[in-house]
């Protein structure tokens, strides 16, 4: 008979042993042997902005943009742009927002997805630009938990070295 | 309905795959009606959240192929956190309509199967992934997000006032909305102590809350629920069956659904949809939902008291299972609920009214027994399988209101005497999706 993976009652030793060897058997409490692998999975996709293309084309230009509905008895607009106007269903058009705004809302992230817990702590912001009518969701920077309020002043900074995601903008407390 | 069962939640069930947990779950429903046969089942509806974390797809298939469903008709129900709370009212809608006299509600989830992190990922992956994941994609930051918002609205605004200075205004209004907000973890954590389905029964204090590890400020380690593994079924069926089924059914007489936009950032500033009891005078500088409040909450509750004929819920109402991923959601939903007024939620939660009465809290809670909230434990206690957790507050109002609790839990403390009538919600990511079911008991 082959060798069996090791035994264990507890299933984070299941979990230490499946990153040394990449198989381990749990022995539950109720008397049953389960065996456990490691089972590796990765993607990579073709991620397309689409109708949303031209705002994070906009942030490696060093703009923020949003968009307004095109119906002139609307006319909403948009911190985060839609195509679409929410409200009536018309086209919207493009516009520049401003790069200043204040804070709706905060947080501090201590701890996050997989994939962002190596950049805790971070603050995640809504933020509201005078006359739009929604919000924009971003990171702000260089302030501390105890330095953030609702309503405080922000400002955008771009990423000279745009990687064409949302993280190319990001606010900073107004100077 | 006529009968329910559960599997126990628990961090990890490396023993049971999905398959054979639903199975454990569908054998404990069937046990108590000897009456009810598989035979009599004319179909299914499945839920379960995230192909992602069992990394199978079409796993619903697999649930019906093991407990030996085919060729009936089933369909699997996904809804992210409400899942369990759609899959309920899916098997509702299959009864009421008439094209089946007898269904199978089942629902899942295992989540054990990725690292914990990674699992917040995935759950992260049910915002827009253009917008919103790529910032730190994290919902406890989603729900911080909303809950320092209506703590600003209706702590610093109103009882803070008086205070001039912004920033210390803004720092005492989160203090006190973290005290409040660990009442409702004292509450879930010390009622599920007489629930042996929950994961993490146990007393602790306000104190211990607030000492628990930050996550995402404002909200604290036991002020959030966890990755868990579990199972839930609920069987309905039409009137006549039910009653050669069991002498004690359970009637549902009102569902309900809201949605609302995918990211915070969309949901928009305007009116609040009113409830009988309020005016719209009450509300005439708030700005509805903004990200404070839950619009899509409000939405099927108005829908499903309607139907249920309910005009003043506290009152109407004997008690409530609410979805309480986190602390914060639970006094968010008692407003949308209508339980108070928008802006009395924190009051609400210290007058004791959702807490049980006779049970030591160690609080002062003079109230306690008017309108119990989340006596099973909630999320926060029981564990948050999604795909399950709907079903699970299926199957917990189920046993309160046939007075069963005692035979269930072998342990009666959870009990609410003689509930007639209660109220189950269920809600999706950062409330983007809500369902409300009003559940009757069904015999004298």
């Amino acid at each position: 008979m082959k060798a069996r993976p090791p035994t264990f009652e507890k299933f984070r030793d299941v979990q230490a042993e499946l990153e040394r060897s990449g198989a381990a058997i749990f022995h539950s409490p109720t008397g049953e042997d389960s065996l456990v692998i490691r089972y590796p999975y990765s993607i990579q996709y073709i991620h397309s902005y689409a109708e949303d293309s031209p705002f994070f084309l906009g942030l490696a230009d060093g703009k923020l943009k949003g968009s307004k509905c095109t119906k002139k008895s609307c006319g909403f607009v948009y911190g985060t742009p839609r195509s679409h106007c929410m409200v009536c269903g018309s086209p919207t058009g493009w516009i520049d927002l401003p790069t200043t705004g204040r804070l709706h809302s905060w947080t501090t992230c201590h701890f996050g997805s997989e994939a962002f817990l190596k950049e805790t702590p971070y603050n995640l912001a809504l933020v509201e630009f005078e006359g739009v009518g929604s919000l924009l969701l971003v990171r702000l920077k260089d302030a501390t938990e105890s330095q953030c309020y609702v309503g405080m002043p922000v400002e955008a900074r771009f990423d000279p070295n745009p990687k064409y995601s949302i993280t190319d903008v990001w606010f900073v407390p107004r100077r | 309905m006529v009968t329910g069962g559960l599997t126990k939640f628990a961090k990890a069930h490396p023993e049971m795959d999905f398959r054979l947990m639903v199975k454990r779950a569908y054998d404990y429903a069937l046990k108590g009606i000897p009456n009810l046969t598989k035979d009599r089942i004319d179909g299914t509806r499945i839920s379960y959240f995230s192909d992602h974390f069992s990394r199978q797809l079409k796993a619903a298939s697999m649930v019906q192929d093991y407990l030996g469903m085919n060729p009936k008709g089933s369909v699997r129900i996904e809804w992210g956190g409400a899942t369990g709370g759609e899959c309920f009212q899916a098997a509702y809608e299959a009864v009421a309509s008439g094209r089946m006299d007898v269904c199978l509600a089942a629902g899942y989830e295992t989540m054990s199967r990725v690292a914990t992190w990674k699992g917040n990922e995935f759950i992260a992956l049910a915002s827009d992934t253009n917008f919103d994941f790529p910032l730190g994609g994290f919902y406890t930051g989603y729900y911080a997000l909303m809950v320092v918002r209506h703590i600003y609205e209706y702590i610093r605004k109103s009882k803070l006032a008086h205070v001039t200075d912004e920033r210390e205004a803004q720092r005492l209004a989160i203090a006190e909305g973290q005290r409040i907000m660990s009442w409702v973890s004292v509450k879930n954590h010390r009622n599920a102590l007489h629930n042996p389905y929950a994961q993490y029964p146990k007393r602790v204090s306000v104190d211990d809350v607030l000492n628990s590890e930050m996550i995402s400020y404002p909200l604290t380690r036991e002020q959030i629920c966890t990755m868990s593994d579990g199972a839930a079924v609920a069987i309905l069926c039409d009137e006549s069956r039910a009653r050669e089924f069991t002498d004690k059914p359970v009637r549902v007489t009102g569902v309900g659904t809201g949605t609302d936009t995918m990211r915070l950032a969309d949901r928009p500033f305007g009116k609040v949809p009113l409830f009988a009891h309020e005016k719209a005078s009450d509300y005439a500088k708030l700005e509805y939902p903004g990200v404070h409040s839950f619009r899509a909450g409000r939405a099927a509750g108005l829908e499903a008291y309607r139907m249920a004929g309910i005009t003043d819920p506290k009152r109407e109402l004997d008690f409530i299972e609410l979805h309480d991923a986190y602390a914060s959601s639970e006094i968010q939903t008692y407003e949308d609920l209508g339980l108070c007024r928008y802006g009395e939620g924190y009051d609400f939660t210290l007058s004791g009214a959702p807490f049980l009465r006779g049970v030591d809290y160690g609080l002062d809670v003079p109230k306690a027994g008017e309108i119990p909230v989340n006596p099973s434990g909630g999320l926060i206690a029981c564990g948050h399988p999604v795909g399950a957790t709907g079903l699970m507050q299926g199957v917990f109002a189920f046993w309160q209101l046939q007075g069963t609790v005692r035979k269930h839990f072998g342990d009666g403390t959870l009990q609410i005497k003689d509930a007639r009538r209660g109220a189950i919600h269920s809600h999706a990511g950062t409330g983007s999706a809500v369902t409300v079911s009003i559940l009757e008991r069904g015999f004298r």
